[in-house]
Order: C-alpha cells, then sequence, then structure tokens
C-alpha cells in the first residue's frame, strides 16, 4: 500500500525537513498549474492529456482532472492539469498559470481560475473583456477553422496559440512546460496509423502557432 | 520513467485488478464508474490474462455473477456508480452475511457535487449498512495500489471488501507506475455448504454473529490501519482525512506551510475506523479535523464527539463537493489562521448541456410534443434525460421509473374519472436494465399510456458500452442479441412499431396512431431506432446529410431555438435570424419539420 511521502515543492516558502521528491520522477523544480476550458465535444479533455502526455515524457509527475458525463454533451467542460509535484487534481480559483479557453464565453466563469501574472490563450476574435486584466493570447480558430476545413480541430488551433509563448514573447513570463515539438510527437504517437487526422492535428497546430494559413489549406 | 502510463482512476482500478488476479470482472455503465470495466477489457487483451468481462444487464446481475466467482474460489470484482449500489443493494447485503471464498471487491463509485447523478449519497454508509469494510483511494496511483490489499483483506476474512473511489479520483489522471499481471491460475471450485450459501433464517443469525466478530478484527487489521502523515508533529490540533479530500488537504497544508502545526493523519479505511487510533487522537489532541465526502462516516465513528469538527458539528459543508479552495478556508479557520485575502469571483454558470447536433432522441421529443401536446411526459436515466431542456421530459426519477410512473400517472387520473395522455422515454439500454418488470406490470394492471423505446443500441451518455441488442461484448466479441421488439410483445403489449424519428412526418403519424391506441386499450409501444451520432460503431450508418439552410422567410421568431434546441442553429441578434452552424451541423434536416414559418429548408445547390 502507497506511504504518502512529502513532496517536493517548487518556489513556495518551505519549512525545514519538507523535502524528497517522489520516488522515481525527475524534474524536481517545475510546477505548472494549468486550465482547459470549452464545452462538450469541442475536445478539451484530449488537450489536457496531450499536455499530460507531454509531462510524462519529460519525466514530470503530472496529476489532470477532467469532466465526463451529461456534461459533455455540448455543456461547460474544464480540464484541469497539473505538472510537477502535486497531489490534488483539482486547481483552485486563481492558482492557474496559464489558462486555454476553447469557448470565449468561458471566460467569465473560467477566468476566476488565473492567478494575477498568469496568461490565457483564447479563441475569440479579440480579447475577451471578462479577461480585462490578465495578458492573453487571442486566435480566431473558429474562423480559422472555417477558412482551411479544420473545423474539428479547433482545439488544436488554440493549443498552438498557447505553444507560441505568453504575450510579449520571449522573457515576458513563464511559457507552457512543453514545445510544439513535444506535442507533435504525442499527436504521431496517439494518431499512428491515421494519417489523414494526424495532418489536420498537426496542420490546426501550426495554424495556432503562426496563426498563417497555408495555400494547401487555403479553401 | 519508463513503465509509467498516464491513466485514468478508473483504467488504473482496472490495471489493479488485473494484476491482481481478478479472474470475473463485471459491471453495468454509470458515470462516474464506466471506464473501469472498459478498462479492464483492455487489459485483458493486451495481456492475455485468463478472464471473464461483461458488461451486465445491471448492477444486481453484475453482483450475483461476480459473486458466484468470488465463492468459487476466484477473485472478482463489479463496479458501479453509487446508485447502481442501490439497485445491487439486495444481493450486498445478503453476501455479507453469507461471506466469499476467493476475494470480492464492490467499486462503487462516488459523485459528490453532484455531477452526473441523481445523488450524493456516500457508499460508505452502505458498506457500513451492510457491515462490510470500505476503502478510500486518494489518487489514480493511491486506487491501483489498493486494489491488491483490498483482495488480500477480503480472503483474510472472508468478507466482500468496497472500494469507493469519487468522480475526482475516477476520472483524475495521473502518471501510474504499472505492476506485473500475474494471473493466480485457480480452478473454480464451489464447496456446497448450504447452511452458508442458501441459508435459512435460522442460520442468518449466527453469520450475523460471525460478521459482527469479523469485523472487530478487520477494525484493528494493521495494513488498512490509518497512517501518519508528518510523525513529530504534536500541536494540539489534527487534520484527519480521507480520499481525495486528503489529497485536497495535503496541498492546501503544504502551501499554506501547515504541514509543521497541524498533525495529519490519512484514513485509508474509513469503515470500520480503527479504535486505537480514536484513542489515540482523542488522547493526544484537543481538536480533531475530519476532512472526508460525502458525509461523516469517519467522524460518526469517534466516540467523543467533543472534541471533532466536521459535517455533523457544522464545520465543513454537508451538501456538495468539497473542493480545495473550500478545504483552504476550513483549514485556515481550524488553524486560527487568517485565510488569504481572495480576489477571486464566484463562478458565473456555464452552459447546459444539451443534445447532439443531429441527435435522433431531439426529434423523438419534438413528435412527443406535437402528437400528445398536453400530455405528461415520464423521463428516464441516459442523454434522454436531456429532454428537460425540450419540455418533453417531465420526471426523472431513476433507472427504469419511466414505465412504473406512467403507469402510475394513468391510475391516478384514471380513479379520480380523469383523462390523461402519458407518453414515457426510455433508452434500449435502461429499458433492458429495470424497464421490463414495470412493463409486465403495466399490462397485467391495464396502464393506459405509450412508451417510446429510444433504441440507439449503445450505452450512449457512459460512452457507448454495449447493450443487449448491440451483438457485441466487452471485448468486442460477438454476442447473443436480444430481440427487443419480441421482449415487449413477451410482456404482454399487443401495439409494438418500429419507427424512425429522423424521417419525422411518418415517425409523428407513426406516433399518433401510438396514442389513440393507448387511449382506449392498454400501453402501446413505439420503437424508435436511429443510430447514435457519436457511436463510432452505430449499428449502421446515418442517412446521408443534407445541407440545410435558413431562407428569407426567417422573421427571428427563436421557434427553433427556444423549442429544438439544436447546437448547429445560431440566432444572430444583429440580424434577428437564424442560420445553421456549419461546423457543428449534421445534416440530419429535421429542422426543416420545426419552423413554424417553413424558413428552414434543404439548401437548394445542394
Amino acid at each position: 500500500m502507497p506511504d504518502r511521502t512529502r513532496r517536493a515543492k517548487g518556489p513556495a516558502p518551505r519549512g525545514p525537513g519538507s523535502g524528497s521528491s517522489p520516488e522515481g520522477t525527475a524534474g524536481g523544480g517545475v510546477r505548472q498549474q494549468i486550465v482547459v476550458s470549452g464545452v462538450g465535444g469541442q475536445g478539451v479533455l484530449f488537450i489536457g492529456r496531450l499536455l499530460a502526455e507531454a509531462a510524462i515524457a519529460r519525466g514530470l509527475p503530472v496529476l489532470a482532472s477532467e469532466t465526463h458525463g451529461m456534461a459533455q454533451r455540448g455543456g461547460t467542460v474544464i480540464a484541469h492539469l497539473k505538472v510537477g509535484s502535486f497531489s490534488s487534481p483539482l486547481v483552485r480559483p486563481g492558482q492557474a498559470d496559464v489558462l486555454i479557453l476553447l469557448k470565449e464565453e468561458n471566460a467569465a466563469s473560467h477566468g476566476r481560475y488565473l492567478r494575477a501574472g498568469g496568461w490565457a490563450a483564447v479563441n475569440a476574435p479579440s480579447a475577451p473583456a471578462a479577461l480585462a486584466d490578465a495578458a492573453s493570447r487571442v486566435v480566431d480558430a473558429d474562423a480559422l477553422a472555417r477558412e482551411t476545413g479544420l473545423g474539428k480541430a479547433v482545439n488544436l488551433i488554440v493549443l498552438g496559440r498557447a505553444l507560441a509563448g505568453p504575450p510579449g514573447g520571449e522573457g515576458a513570463g513563464a511559457g507552457l512546460f512543453c514545445t510544439p515539438d513535444e506535442i507533435r510527437s504525442i499527436l504521431r504517437s496517439r494518431l499512428a496509423r491515421q494519417d489523414k487526422i494526424l495532418d489536420a492535428s498537426l496542420a490546426a497546430l501550426d495554424l495556432g502557432i503562426t496563426q498563417a494559413i497555408p495555400a494547401r489549406h487555403r479553401r | 520513467m519508463a513503465g509509467r502510463l498516464l491513466l485514468l482512476g478508473n483504467e488504473a482500478i482496472a490495471r489493479g485488478l488485473v494484476e491482481a488476479g481478478c479472474a470475473v470482472a463485471t459491471s453495468y455503465p454509470g458515470t462516474p464508474a464506466s471506464e473501469i470495466l472498459s478498462a479492464v477489457a483492455r487489459w485483458k487483451a493486451e495481456t492475455s490474462a485468463p478472464m471473464h468481462v461483461a458488461w451486465s444487464v445491471n448492477e444486481k446481475v453484475a453482483f450475483e455473477t461476480a459473486y458466484a466467482a468470488s465463492i468459487s474460489g476466484l477473485r472478482a470484482a463489479v463496479s458501479m456508480k453509487q446508485v447502481g449500489l442501490n439497485v445491487a443493494s439486495d444481493p450486498f447485503f445478503s453476501a455479507a452475511y453469507l461471506g466469499v471464498t476467493g476475494g470480492f471487491l464492490v467499486v462503487s463509485a462516488d459523485d459528490p457535487g453532484p455531477h452526473s447523478s441523481q445523488t450524493e449519497q456516500d457508499s460508505r454508509r452502505m458498506a457500513a449498512m451492510a457491515k462490510v469494510p470500505v476503502l478510500d483511494p486518494v489518487s489514480p496511483r493511491d486506487a491501483r495500489e489498493l486494489v491488491a490489499p483490498a483482495f488480500a483483506l477480503s480472503e483474510a476474512f472472508g468478507i466482500p471488501v468496497m472500494l469507493r473511489p469519487t468522480t475526482r479520483v475516477c476520472h483524475a489522471s495521473q502518471d501510474v507506475p504499472l505492476g506485473e499481471v500475474r494471473p493466480l491460475g485457480r480452478r473454480a471450485d464451489f464447496r456446497k455448504e448450504p447452511a452458508r450459501w442458501a441459508a435459512t433464517p435460522v442460520h442468518r443469525s449466527r453469520l450475523h454473529r460471525e460478521l459482527l466478530e469479523k469485523l472487530s478484527r478487520i477494525a484493528s487489521y494493521e495494513p488498512t490501519a490509518p497512517r501518519r502523515i508528518n510523525p513529530g508533529v504534536n500541536g494540539p490540533r489534527a487534520v484527519v482525512a480521507s480520499g481525495v479530500a486528503f489529497a485536497h488537504a495535503a496541498d492546501v497544508l503544504d502551501e499554506a506551510g501547515l504541514m509543521e502545526t497541524l498533525a495529519f493523519y490519512r484514513v485509508v479505511q474509513p469503515y470500520p475506523l480503527h479504535p486505537a487510533f480514536v484513542e489515540r487522537l482523542l488522547a493526544e489532541h484537543a481538536e480533531i479535523l475530519v476532512l472526508e465526502e460525502t458525509t461523516g462516516v469517519i467522524e460518526g465513528q469517534f466516540r467523543d464527539r467533543g472534541k471533532v469538527r466536521g459535517k455533523e458539528s457544522g464545520a465543513v459543508p454537508e451538501a456538495g463537493e468539497l473542493l480545495p479552495e473550500t478545504i483552504e478556508g476550513i483549514v485556515a479557520r481550524f488553524a486560527r489562521r487568517k485565510r488569504p485575502a481572495s480576489r477571486v469571483p464566484k463562478e458565473a454558470p456555464g452552459r447546459r448541456p444539451t443534445l447532439c447536433p443531429g441527435c435522433p432522441h431531439r426529434a423523438s421529443f419534438m413528435a412527443i410534443r406535437k402528437a400528445a401536446p398536453k400530455g405528461i411526459y415520464p423521463g428516464d436515466i441516459g442523454c434522454y434525460t436531456l429532454g428537460t431542456n425540450l419540455g418533453a421530459v417531465h420526471t426523472v426519477l431513476c433507472m427504469g421509473a419511466s414505465i412504473g410512473q406512467a403507469a402510475g400517472f394513468h391510475h391516478a387520473y384514471r380513479q379520480a374519472g380523469q383523462d390523461v395522455d402519458t407518453v414515457a422515454t426510455i433508452g434500449d439500454s435502461t429499458f433492458s436494465h429495470a424497464g421490463v418488470p414495470p412493463l409486465v406490470d403495466a399490462v397485467v394492471q391495464g396502464a393506459r399510456f405509450t412508451l417510446v423505446i429510444l433504441d440507439n443500441r449503445t450505452t450512449a451518455m457512459t460512452g457507448n458500452q454495449p447493450t443487449p441488442q448491440s451483438g457485441r461484448g466487452a471485448l468486442g466479441e460477438a454476442t447473443a442479441e436480444v430481440d427487443i421488439e419480441a421482449l415487449v410483445r413477451g410482456c404482454g403489449v399487443t401495439y409494438c412499431r418500429v419507427g424512425r424519428p429522423t424521417r419525422f412526418p411518418e415517425f409523428l403519424a407513426l406516433l399518433k396512431e401510438a396514442v389513440a391506441y393507448a387511449r382506449e386499450n392498454g400501453p402501446a409501444v413505439v420503437i424508435a431506432r436511429d443510430p447514435c451520432l457519436v457511436d463510432r460503431a452505430p449499428f449502421e450508418e446515418p442517412a446521408a446529410p443534407r445541407r440545410m439552410t435558413v431562407s428569407e422567410a426567417c422573421d427571428g421568431c427563436r421557434y427553433c431555438i427556444n423549442r429544438f434546441e439544436c447546437p448547429a442553429l445560431v440566432y444572430d441578434a444583429g440580424e434577428n435570424r437564424v442560420h445553421h452552424d456549419v461546423l457543428l451541423c449534421s445534416g440530419c434536416g429535421v429542422c426543416a419539420h420545426v419552423c413554424p414559418k417553413k424558413a428552414i429548408v434543404e439548401a437548394p445547390d445542394a
């Protein structure tokens, strides 16, 4: 049976004797809390799992929490992701480093998860008023998806935007814990033998990163 | 970190079952427990472990199937959601008296919140009422690791053991290290012992005394005793927690620097709580805070509750999910700390769930409202509970209740000399689960109502598990198919017709005929058969999509938005008209029959 060991902490102040990393985990200092929010059917949980697998591939401990059941039928869906040493799978309001919003209207309900100094990647034509206090990276993923026929991959376009890093570029604050290449490699292994879906997924991710529509995807 | 996989709590439980040599696993799907059995099936296939893995028709049957394996000496497990345990409670309570031979786990997943359930009931109370020990996992990793000791406990005392995860364990995911799969190679060997396995009341009294004696020994069983997390911290105050509330509390105490001030304990086995632990805590601490979901099971087992703060003392809310932010406030008050000032606004209400674009249930509901406009519409448990949004579901009580309630409405009105059209809806999986006995009863009692069986041959809400009509099992293997029409006729129903709700005009005519028949005769059954659009293995492909559009005749009345609620129909306030969201539209074409202005039409160039 498991023995609860104390967990290593990042920047938070620590008391005497609260040390040791969980057994067999690497990458001690990284701690990042991410909230992915959207509505059922958009692929919120898929984004959460890609990020969680990227954390595992990096040798980081990861805990996530998903919404299942009735809410998946078009209701509000949220995925919590905690990379680093944590015990609880839920992000407390005011604690998220990064918020990935697949649906603009969710800014009103889930904007509260962002911590002071955190940032958001948002699927919207322009920065939502509910996130006025936070730095945000905006991408009109619905419009891009319609223009390119990547209708099922709105989620990956927004993830691409998040992977492009926080507003203000380098040095403006911590980006996501993983790189676009790491996500591409997770996509390749998850979608092995599904070439068409894989190509569309990689294209959607790039679309979010560059926000430029390549010629072969123009309609 | 080779060997660590991202697993849902449910998948981790499944992995634990397969690793521990579980030979028979059964279940009926229900959120948050559904993924346990599908994952058992996957691990079984991957590791070629010899096992029988099955979706049963309901939780009671699932329980009885797995229990027979246990009393044949094999390790067995049955999994379900908390309200499923209500269905299985009859064999559950009796099996506690009779005991087990091979290790027997009852996995009952609770849903504090509730997120996707009728109640927030605490399965640990059911365990206590049945006098069965229960273990409370804190995380996916922990849930996997608790399975083998739970089997060992079950076999050490010859008793069923409950594993009680909650939604935040079931649907949390974590990097989980895998262990080896070691089939036990046991042969089924049922030892005939009628005084036990077929015990009459005279033997039951002896069995009850034996059960109580087992429980008192389990209450001092070392492997499941509470754990001290921060030995050496000896303040006047202690925090005791179990389940995911323990995980939340661990982060909260850590981040607030309270691990050096408050003695922190984890309870692994909330019932029976170890009395030695209770005595020690009462002796060593002046004040004890208990954090647990959903009721005060641990709290209630403290002999002297003067020192205990919890749900019953009013320190912890008794309803709703115990969220980490709530625990943060409770712990701060308990530690006499000022709670860190929070500028976090309250959560705005989110978007309510709705049937998928193109879902055939939406067409069925519209037809029901048109066929019996002033009727009473008893509903049932499944995606189609969402018919409430469409004004086509007036009651939702529990699995199968639509039929019993429909008959009840008929009798209630009839005895008062009143008539009412009653149209009940139930899915094919729910009909098989709990709909057959009330239909037999309705026939016998001459109840006059129409029953629409929404037959998509899948258990859609919980992730498209097979039904008795699907012809495939948990491993995708071919199974016998139960003919739903023959089943309905076998119940004694004289009117049973099949229609396709997406062929709307014909379906509406059929439903009107059924309602008229039911008024004069007994129950009439319409089987509404169309595939589920999110089913990856539908019994047939949906009809070819049609390109729909909204013509200039649209005057922005929003009847379609309010009464049909298809996510693919979007109202544009600026233009005061409705259009189709082409990313969402499935092309079912049913909306053409909704618009009172006939403004929704097939696109002319299509």
